[in-house]
C-alpha cells in the first residue's frame, strides 16, 4: 500500500513537471497569435515572465522539501514515521531523475548504551531510510547506509530533547 | 618519597584517583596509618588478604631518570594485594639481610637492590627478593636498562615480586590503549598499565572506537571515522604502518583478534543490518559467520579460539550468544536482564565480563561460566567497554565521572577499585594489552 501511494505521488509530480514544460512552449508561440482583448478570458496573465535558471538545482532551494535532510525516529524505533514519508519520497524522486547523484544515509542514536551496539542501532535507522529509497526506485548504487552510532551527537546533553534530536538519520549528498 | 610521587602524578596526563570516600575509609582501616599518603590517589579497596612486604630503597637509584622503588611501591600498592611495610632503609643486593629484624617489623618479604650507571649510558639494575619467614631468597634479577626504559624495568621488578608472592603473573609492565577526546581532536593513546608514559598512536578529527590489541602486542586494530564512515584499520605501533582491513559498503566495526593473530572477527553491514564476519588480518578471505535478519555484533574469540561470543538481538533485546568460528547453531549465554552487551572472556576462559542495563543503569557484570553465578562489579552507572588484564585478575572499563569519560579498574572479585581520569576531555574505549617479552 505504502509503495503504491508513493508511486502515485511520484507520478502526479511527473505530470506537473510535464505541464510546466508545455506552458513554456506555448509562451514561445504566444506572439504569433493575435487577440483583440488584453488579458485572457481564463484570467491568466499572458505577459507574466517567470525566470528559469539554467542549471539550477532544486536540491539547493532552501525553501524546497529537498532542503529537509533529516528523518527522526521514536525511542527504540527503527521505522520511518509517516510524517517523514514526503521527505523520503522527494529525495527518491530527485535521485531517480539525477542518476549521477549519490547519497549516504547516516544513522545516529542517543548516547545511552554501548558504543558498538548503538552503532548497530544507528545502522538500523540508516537502513530503514535506504530501503525506503530503494523501494521508491532509487538504484542501489546511488545510496549507502552507514552509522555514526552515538559518536557524533548533534545535540549534547542528557535530556529527552537532546536524545530525540540524536535519534536521527541524515541524508547526505556526495 | 610520598612527596615525589604526588608531584609526579600531577605532571603526568593520567593519574589514579580514588573511587569513593567510603571505599577509602575501608582501605584506611585495613592499612597502617603510615600508609595514608599512598591511599590519597590510588586505591579504593583491598584484597581479601594482603601480603606484608617491605621495599628498601635501592642505593644509587637517585641517579636514574626515575626512582625505581617509588614505581615498584606504587605498583604493589595499587594491586591491592600487598601491605607495604614503611621503612627508610637503603639496602643493596649485596647487603646482609637481618631476617628476624624484618620479620619483627611485620614484613613477610623484603626486596632490595642497586642501581649503577654504566659507561655506555645504561643503568645496571639489580634486585633480590627474600622470604623473611623462611630466611631464604625467592628471586634475583639484573637488568641493563636504557635510561628511557627505567620505568619498564621498575614495572618488571614489581611483576616479579607479584608473581613470586602470589603465584600469578604481574601486569605492571603491560600497556593499555584508549581513546581520548579533547575539543575536536580524537587520539588513540598507549600508556603503561599505571596510566603513565603516554604515547599517541593516532590523531584524528573524527571519532575512533573499539581499539583491540593484537595478541603479540605490536599492533592495534580499531575503527576510524576519518572517511566519514566506520572503517577498520590495523596499525603497527612501531612502524606506524596502517593496513585497511575492512572498508565495505556500509559500516565496518568491532574488530576482534583470533588468538593466533592471523584473522579477525568483525561486524559489517555490507549485506544489510550488522552481522558478524571473519576476515584475514590483511583484509582478504572474507566469510560471513552469522545469518539473522537483526543485529549480530561485538564478536570476541574465546582464548582457546573454539568460540566466538557476540551480542545479538535475535530474542528481542540484546543478549550474549556464542557460536563456533566455523559457524553452526549459536547458543545463548546471558539470561539475566533484558539488555546485555559487550562480551569479554577472561584469559582462562571461565569468566564472561559484560555490560548489563538494569533499572536504567549500565553496569559491569561478571558471569562465572562454570556455575552460572553472576556478580555486579561496578557502582558506576554508565559503564562500557570492559577489558581483562592479561593475568585475568582485573577488568578495566570506561565509565563517566562528572559528565566526563574516565577509566576504572576493578579486580575480578570486585574488592579493589581504581579510577583513571585525564585532566582535560574524555577518555574511553580502553583495551588492555597482552603480556610482552
Amino acid at each position: 500500500m505504502r509503495t503504491f501511494s508513493s508511486f502515485a505521488i511520484v507520478l502526479s509530480a511527473a505530470v506537473l513537471l510535464a505541464a510546466c514544460s508545455s506552458t513554456k512552449l506555448d509562451d514561445k508561440n504566444a506572439p504569433v497569435e493575435s487577440r483583440a482583448t488584453t488579458g485572457t478570458t481564463d484570467g491568466a496573465d499572458p505577459r507574466a515572465v517567470n525566470t528559469v535558471n539554467a542549471g539550477s538545482d532544486p536540491l539547493n532551494d532552501p525553501q524546497g522539501i529537498l532542503s529537509k535532510r533529516s528523518v527522526y525516529f521514536d525511542y527504540d524505533s527503527y521505522s520511518v514515521k509517516e510524517e517523514f514519508r514526503s521527505v523520503v519520497e522527494a529525495h527518491a524522486k530527485y535521485l531517480n531523475s539525477h542518476k549521477d547523484r549519490k547519497v549516504i544515509i547516516q544513522g545516529n542514536t542517543d548516547d545511552r548504551g554501548g558504543t558498538e551496539y548503538n552503532l548497530a542501532l544507528g545502522q538500523k535507522r540508516a537502513e530503514a531510510v535506504r530501503k525506503a529509497l530503494v523501494l521508491l526506485g532509487v538504484s542501489d548504487a546511488q545510496v549507502e547506509a552507514v552509522s555514526f552510532g552515538k559518536e557524533k551527537p548533534k545535540a549534547l546533553g542528557s535530556d529527552e530533547a537532546a536524545w530525540a534530536e540524536n535519534r536521527r538519520a541524515d541524508i547526505a549528498y556526495q | 618519597m610520598t612527596m615525589r610521587m604526588m608531584k609526579n602524578s600531577r605532571t603526568l596526563p593520567l593519574g589514579f584517583r580514588r573511587l569513593t570516600g567510603i571505599a577509602l575509609t575501608v582501605a584506611g582501616i585495613a592499612m597502617a596509618p603510615a600508609s595514608h599518603a599512598e591511599l590519597r590517589f590510588e586505591i579504593s579497596g583491598v584484597g581479601a588478604s594482603q601480603i606484608p612486604v617491605a621495599i628498601a630503597s635501592f642505593p644509587g637509584e637517585e641517579g636514574a631518570p626515575q626512582q625505581i622503588t617509588n614505581i615498584i611501591r606504587a605498583d604493589l600498592t595499587r594491586s591491592g594485594v600487598f601491605k607495604l611495610i614503611d621503612n627508610s632503609d637503603s639496602l643493596s643486593d649485596s647487603s646482609a639481610i637481618n631476617y628476624n629484624d624484618w620479620k619483627g617489623r611485620g614484613a613477610n618479604a623484603l626486596a632490595v637492590g642497586s642501581v649503577q650507571r654504566l659507561a655506555d649510558g645504561r643503568f645496571d639494575v639489580r634486585y633480590r627478593l627474600f622470604d623473611t619467614i623462611k630466611a631464604s631468597q625467592l628471586s634475583a634479577l639484573s637488568f641493563g636498562s636504557q635510561p628511557q626504559l627505567i620505568r619498564l624495568t621498575a614495572h618488571k621488578i614489581a611483576d616479579d615480586i607479584y608473581e613470586k608472592l602470589t603465584g600469578i603473573p604481574g601486569i605492571f609492565s603491560t600497556r593499555i590503549a584508549y581513546v581520548t577526546r579533547s575539543g575536536k581532536e580524537y587520539r588513540l593513546e598507549v600508556a603503561d598499565a599505571d596510566g603513565e608514559g603516554v604515547q599517541v598512536a593516532l590523531r584524528s578529527n573524527e571519532p575512533i572506537i573499539s581499539p583491540a590489541w593484537s595478541p603479540d602486542g605490536g599492533k592495534v586494530a580499531y575503527v576510524s571515522f576519518e572517511a566519514k564512515k566506520p572503517v577498520i584499520y590495523i596499525q603497527n605501533l612501531v612502524t606506524r604502518q596502517r593496513t585497511l582491513v575492512a572498508n565495505f559498503k556500509g559500516s565496518n566495526s568491532a574488530p576482534a583478534w583470533a588468538p593466533d593473530g592471523s584473522r579477525l572477527a568483525v561486524a559489517l553491514t555490507r549485506d544489510g543490518l550488522t552481522q558478524v564476519y571473519i576476515i584475514n588480518a590483511d583484509g582478504s578471505g572474507l566469510r560471513r559467520l552469522t545469518n539473522t535478519a537483526g543485529i549480530d555484533t561485538e564478536p570476541r574469540f574465546s582464548p582457546d579460539g573454539n568460540y566466538i561470543y557476540f551480542t545479538s538481538d535475535r530474542s528481542g533485546g540484546p543478549q550474549i550468544y556464542k557460536v563456533s568460528p566455523n559457524g553452526g547453531e549459536a547458543q545463548r549465554v546471558t539470561f539475566g536482564g533484558s539488555y546485555n552487551i559487550s562480551p569479554r572472556i577472561s584469559p582462562d576462559g571461565k569468566t564472561l565480563a559484560f555490560i548489563s542495563r538494569r533499572e536504567g543503569k549500565f553496569q559491569l557484570y561478571a558471569l562465572d561460566l562454570t556455575n552460572g553465578q553472576e556478580q555486579r562489579l561496578s557502582d558506576t552507572v554508565k559503564d562500557e567497554s570492559p577489558s581483562f588484564s592479561p593475568n585475568g585478575k582485573y577488568i578495566m572499563y570506561a565509565t563517566e565521572s562528572g559528565r566526563r569519560g574516565s577509566l576504572a579498574i576493578v579486580s575480578t572479585d570486585g574488592r579493589i577499585k581504581q579510577r583513571l581520569t585525564t585532566q582535560v576531555g574524555d577518555v574511553r574505549e580502553p583495551t588492555w594489552g597482552p603480556f610482552m617479552k
